[in-house]
């Protein structure tokens, strides 16, 4: 899978929200998007799903995104939107089959290849024992594992979670990170947007912090978690200890 | 574990084996619960045509009316429940039922209704059709929920006050009580040129609505994430608008405005096959055909005096139950 972002132009409501932004991903890689509030990382979320309009190209193994058919894209890219919702009480096992809708046939029942992929995300969120649960009588955090369990059972090459754990306990906060980690390794693409930079830092392969709307660092969580960036970029004092996955980012004061 | 509901093909085949039932019974039972086979014999006996007759231009219309017109409001007030997300979402809703009640109305209003009876349902679909027109130059190519939602009811507004105005402008005192009753929604007199008319209609616009199945469960996820399952948010909203419009209109110009049904119809099927907006098209088409069958049966109980309009019935006993939702809606966001 190689994701490439090639002057990249994108407004909201007249602001423009990411300029010139140019980007090359590939691989099997979980890459983690960083930065503050309104910096443009959900923006480019979604201009990559081809949720909005934008100028410049975003190509899916060199074809523009807006040239493959809705069809073939929704089996290439899943996408789970920020604080996602449930507009009807459905139970947690067809919610998270929604996810294969679009390796359905027409007229066709899912077969057995969907109902495996459905399990496999339900496990790899942990919500296997909620499974007849309706998703509107659950809670907050135990919500956001099953939208995020419905985005993965699309088993799409490039996956882009926007914010996947920042309703959830500690627990399940490393329980996502890990299932993440294994669904990247398992041969495909997880771009993320993070706020826990500590997180950020021990899970992710490839870090890409954005600021005022572009790319300001791009590598390893130790080459991007740097104080002088964070000076910079997040305008924060911050502590950075440890490396690999005891690597850990505490902000101690404002600038 | 799945989810506690009854098999889906079940709950689907019993509510097909009571539209049946009441289908059957349409045709056998007449006004003040008079048997098919006691009249047909008396009128036998006469003349074997006009037992005849009575089958196929009185019984066989009115029971064929209420199979379609019930699947039809079933069908389309579940499809557009699930496109708009709206557990009070009624196909009457987008004003195509409006613009063809003041297409049918503006036909009586002129004396034409006299000349031909199909002058009526034609009126109504123009009528329906126009509407819908207004709709997508309201609402633009690419139109939000909200803004279908409010040049909807600005539309039944309008398309209201029209009738109104015709209502108090019309020449002669018959004139205006043809239309009040019209308006009033009713499946007697009407014949099988008239159903034949609005079927094509209905036809196309029920497959319209269901041909966006798939797109209704996916939209239980919101337009983004529906649209990052492959499904385009312009056409889903075009297909379901236009099936809903074309598919309801042409029962409108048939037989009135008959309300609530639509409404009521995805609530009654939801407790047996769940909230999955798609999985609730087929059943609510079975369920509104039986439960307008039904009210057309209550509608011949009263013997003596005049026989009460369909549309009458169905509100009466919609409203109340409109209450309740709104009373159990209520109870559950305390």
């Amino acid at each position: 899978m190689r994701l490439g972002i090639s002057h990249l132009h994108a407004s909201l409501g007249g602001a423009r929200v990411l300029r010139d932004l140019t980007l090359s991903l590939e691989g099997t890689n979980f890459i983690g998007l960083i930065g503050p509030n309104g910096v443009g990382k959900t923006t480019l979320i979604r201009a990559i799903a081809g949720l909005i309009p934008f100028q410049g190209s975003v190509t899916l193994d060199g074809a523009e995104i807006a040239s493959i058919p809705p069809r073939t894209r929704a089996k290439q890219i899943a996408y789970l939107a920020q604080g996602a919702e449930s507009h009807w009480p459905l139970s947690v096992e067809r919610l998270v089959a929604l996810g294969r809708l679009p390796h359905l046939e027409p007229f066709r029942k899912p077969q057995p290849a969907d109902e495996a992929a459905i399990a496999r995300a339900m496990t790899l969120a942990d919500v296997d024992t909620m499974r007849a649960r309706d998703v509107l009588t659950l809670s907050g955090g135990e919500r956001a594992r099953v939208l995020l369990a419905r985005a993965l059972s699309v088993e799409a090459p490039l996956l882009l979670v926007d914010e996947p754990v920042a309703a959830l306990d500690p627990y399940h906060q490393l329980g996502v990170m890990e299932g993440l980690v294994a669904y990247a390794r398992a041969g495909r693409m997880v771009v993320a947007v993070l706020h826990d930079l500590s997180l950020a830092a021990r899970y992710c392969d490839r870090l890409v912090m954005l600021n005022e709307g572009t790319v300001f660092a791009d590598g390893t969580p130790a080459e991007v978690l740097t104080p002088a960036n964070l000076r910079e970029v997040y305008r924060v004092e911050a502590e950075i200890t440890g490396e690999g996955r005891a690597m850990t980012v505490r902000p101690t004061g404002q600038i | 574990m799945r989810d506690r509901l009854p098999n889906y093909l079940l709950v689907n085949l019993a509510l097909a084996c009571l539209a049946a039932l009441f289908f059957v019974a349409s045709i056998y039972v007449g006004r003040g619960g008079e048997l098919l086979f006691a009249r047909l014999h008396a009128a036998d006996e006469i003349d074997r045509s006009l037992a005849w007759l009575i089958l196929t231009e009185i019984r066989l219309p009115r029971a064929c009316l209420g199979l379609v017109v019930g699947a039809t409001l079933g069908l389309t007030g579940a499809g557009l429940q699930g496109l708009l997300r709206n557990p009070l979402a009624e196909p009457g809703l987008i004003g195509a039922s409006s613009g063809a009640a003041l297409g049918a109305v503006l036909v009586f209003y002129f004396g034409l209704a006299a000349g031909s009876a199909m002058l009526v349902p034609l009126g109504g679909v123009a009528g329906a059709l126009a509407s819908l027109g207004l709709l997508y130059m309201l609402a633009g190519r690419n139109p939000s929920i909200v803004t279908i939602i409010l040049a909807g009811v600005a539309i039944s507004a309008f398309a209201s006050a029209f009738t109104s105005l015709a209502l108090s402008l019309a020449a002669s005192p018959y004139a205006v009580y043809e239309i009040i009753f019209w308006l009033l929604g009713s499946f007697t007199d009407r014949s099988m040129d008239q159903l034949w008319f609005a079927l094509p209609f209905v036809v196309v616009g029920l497959a319209l609505v269901a041909s966006t199945s798939r797109a209704l469960d996916a939209l239980t996820l919101g337009e983004d994430t529906a649209t990052s399952l492959g499904f385009n948010q312009r056409h889903v909203k075009l297909r379901a608008i236009l099936g809903t419009g074309l598919a309801v209109g042409a029962t409108v110009a048939v037989t009135g405005v008959i309300g609530f049904v639509g409404l009521v119809v995805p609530h009654i099927v939801r407790p047996f096959v769940g909230h999955q907006p798609g999985r609730l098209l087929l059943p609510s088409a079975f369920a509104g055909a039986a439960l307008l069958l039904a009210a057309d049966l209550l509608v011949r109980l009263p013997v003596g005096g005049p026989e009460p309009k369909l549309g009458v019935i169905t509100s009466l006993i919609g409203a109340p139950f409109f209450l309740w939702l709104i009373l159990r809606t209520r109870r559950e966001a305390n």
